[in-house]
């Protein structure tokens, strides 16, 4: 953020802070009091409520719930279909994140040092324009642009010759979850390229001048200058990147809802179909169980949250350096 | 350049200061630097193109009939079919769909955005008994494992009655504080004059006024931020709108209902596209205008 000419040095913004008087006391806790309401209602009570949902059985909204202790986790563990999508969702992780942060990291590289300016800026916006798309309608208009039958894609691959038959991105069941990983990394490409575009910029272009003046050549610059500064960045992109690959659900149900056979189903989509679209399971809405495998996976997930934090620390550290 | 010239007012000094030493060496470099400019530019655009395809395809599908779109890599059409945007208006609800998107992504921002801003404003520039609670609550928000929240949270939009009206999506989009947004603006206010307050109060400003017409109005950059990852998360949200309008198709956003009438209309293309311009071109346009804001926002995540 930018400070305004009114602005005091930053070193003594905590000299600043007001000692609250006693008339203003009543404002303090009534500005307070809305957004810790909000925060009960939306983060605290869902968490906590999801925790005891999921030892309960309940199927549906109108349903009384019965407590059942830890026997949803203890079906969890023996279930099949939740590990199934587990490994697919790790696919998203193991595979899609470092395909993202590399690619990535090439071209904020090629935007930031050798194409600049205007044409930069350019670039730049056409690879962020997928971000701003609301997953599920870019998932079915994929859909659309895919099909094996009047798909422009279909079109151009018979028209051009490479392909005898159609390919079914979308319904082969050894495609669909290639695909699905693919568009996702297409759709949230741009926000990693604009995370790798800050952090380039935090690189002190001393630095460069410096190299220069010593003979470094531009590939010396970027092994001996820029990749360095850039590693606590990467430690952030990856844990970024990775906690949107595991959160695909609105593009992967709009594309193929978790199908063919089940073979794009990644953990929220799983979940989701446990509570919301039982049918094709052949059964009743099951949200104690879903809830128990959504706090089973909120808890994987709060290992990457950790690691954010620890991650942060590390960026906060390594700017103290390039400051001093 | 003053100094240089009063310290050296001859005139063969300076030429020698401006003598080309390092010229032949630069201009070389820049011949190259300009060769990978114009080698680079050529191997991205067509990336580029590819990449903007599917936005391409559906505004331009949205303008055809669909026996023009089927198996046709042509953009362009002869006639203009806005017959898909009628139909999508009228028979596929969207202009319904529409109008709610923007009440909810509109009130949802002035939701969202006020409660973080008074928040923001009194942890960045007062102490007082029970500051550090807040913050441990904060740190909570972040590091307490989800589960999973659509659950509890239609269960409690439907307790207070609000599972008919546009407001419990409104409120459940706003939710709870946004720990980054809080945090921006903590420590805007907490850099900006106290002095500002002192003079406000011997004008007779309460702790409202000082608030609202002296220190909010300075903290632009910030409520741009709040702003816009509001509008972004309100407008394209899914799963959560999906939820909470399961038994309500009147109430849908945008972005569910183009996902609930994939199945019904999967054959009129022609229409299915008009109905995805109409939920994509807003966010699009606003994003182009106003990139500059937005590029900035997202930074804010790495660069902490």
């Amino acid at each position: 953020m930018t400070s305004t000419a009114l602005s005091p040095p930053r070193r003594r913004a905590p000299a600043r802070r007001v000692r609250a008087r006693r008339g203003d006391l009543f404002w303090i806790y009534l500005f307070i009091i809305p957004g810790m309401v909000l925060t009960a209602m939306f983060v605290f009570y869902p968490m906590g409520a999801s925790w005891y949902f999921s030892l309960t059985q309940w199927n549906g909204f109108s349903d009384a719930k019965s407590f059942v202790g830890l026997s949803n986790y203890r079906e969890l563990l023996g279930d099949g279909m939740f590990w199934g999508s587990f490994g697919r969702s790790m696919v998203f992780v193991l595979i899609g994140v470092p395909l993202r942060v590399a690619l990535a990291l090439i071209l904020a590289i090629v935007l930031n040092n050798i194409i600049r300016g205007r044409l930069s800026t350019f670039f730049r916006t056409v690879f962020f324009l997928p971000v701003m798309a609301a997953a599920s309608v870019i998932g079915v208009v994929l859909t659309f642009v895919l099909s094996p039958s009047n798909g422009p894609i279909a079109f151009f691959l018979e028209t051009t010759g490479l392909t005898d038959a159609p390919v079914e991105f979308l319904s082969d069941p050894h495609l669909a979850l290639w695909s699905a990983l693919l568009l996702h990394t297409w759709k949230n490409f741009g926000m990693t390229l604009i995370y790798w575009l800050a952090a380039l910029q935090t690189v002190p272009s001393e630095y460069y001048e410096a190299a220069e003046v010593d003979g470094a050549g531009a590939v010396q610059q970027l092994i001996k200058i820029t990749l360095p500064i850039l590693i606590p960045f990467a430690v952030i992109i990856v844990i970024l990147t990775a906690n949107e690959n595991l959160h695909a659900f609105a593009l992967i149900q709009a594309l193929t809802g978790g199908g063919p056979y089940y073979s794009s189903e990644v953990v929220e989509v799983y979940i989701f179909r446990t509570a919301f679209a039982p049918d094709a399971a052949g059964g009743v809405p099951r949200l104690g169980y879903a809830s128990a495998a959504g706090c089973f996976f909120g808890l994987a997930t709060l290992l990457i949250a950790l690691l954010q934090a620890w991650a942060l620390k590390l960026v906060a550290d390594q700017r103290a350096r390039l400051d001093r | 350049m003053s100094l240089t010239t009063t310290a050296m007012p001859d005139a063969g000094a300076a030429t020698i200061e401006e003598a080309p030493q390092p010229p032949p060496r630069r201009r070389r470099r820049k011949r190259s630097e300009r060769l990978a400019l114009i080698v680079g530019a050529f191997i991205l655009l067509p990336i580029a193109l590819v990449w903007v395809y599917p936005f391409i395809w559906v505004f331009s599908s949205s303008l055809k009939s669909n026996a023009e779109i089927f198996g046709s890599l042509n953009p362009f059409t002869s006639t203009l079919h806005l017959d898909n945007y009628v139909r999508a208006w009228r028979e596929a609800d969207m202009g319904r769909y529409l109008l709610n998107t923007i009440f909810v992504t509109g009130m949802s921002i002035v939701i969202s955005v006020t409660v973080n801003a008074l928040l923001g404003y009194v942890l960045g520039r007062y102490t007082f008994p029970g500051k550090k609670v807040i913050y441990a609550l904060l740190a909570l928000v972040v590091f307490l494992p989800q589960g999973y929240t659509v659950i509890p949270i239609f269960d409690l939009i439907d307790s207070l009655g609000l599972s008919g009206s546009l407001w419990g999506i409104t409120l459940a989009e706003a939710g709870g504080v946004s720990v980054i947004v809080v945090l921006l603006f903590a420590g805007y206010f907490a850099q900006l004059p106290k002095e500002l307050e002192e003079a406000a109060t011997m004008d007779g400003a309460g702790f409202l006024r000082i608030f609202a017409q002296v220190y909010l109005p300075l903290a632009k950059p910030v409520l741009a931020t709040a702003v816009i990852l509001q509008f972004m998360h309100a407008w394209n949200d899914f799963l959560l709108p999906l939820v909470l309008t399961l038994s309500q198709p009147d109430l849908r956003t945008l972005a569910v209902g183009i996902y609930s009438l994939q199945n019904q209309y999967f054959s009129d293309w022609g229409m299915m596209s008009a109905a995805s311009t109409i939920a994509l071109l807003p966010i699009i346009i606003v994003f182009i205008i106003l990139q500059k804001y937005f590029i900035e926002s997202f930074s804010g995540a790495v660069k902490g």
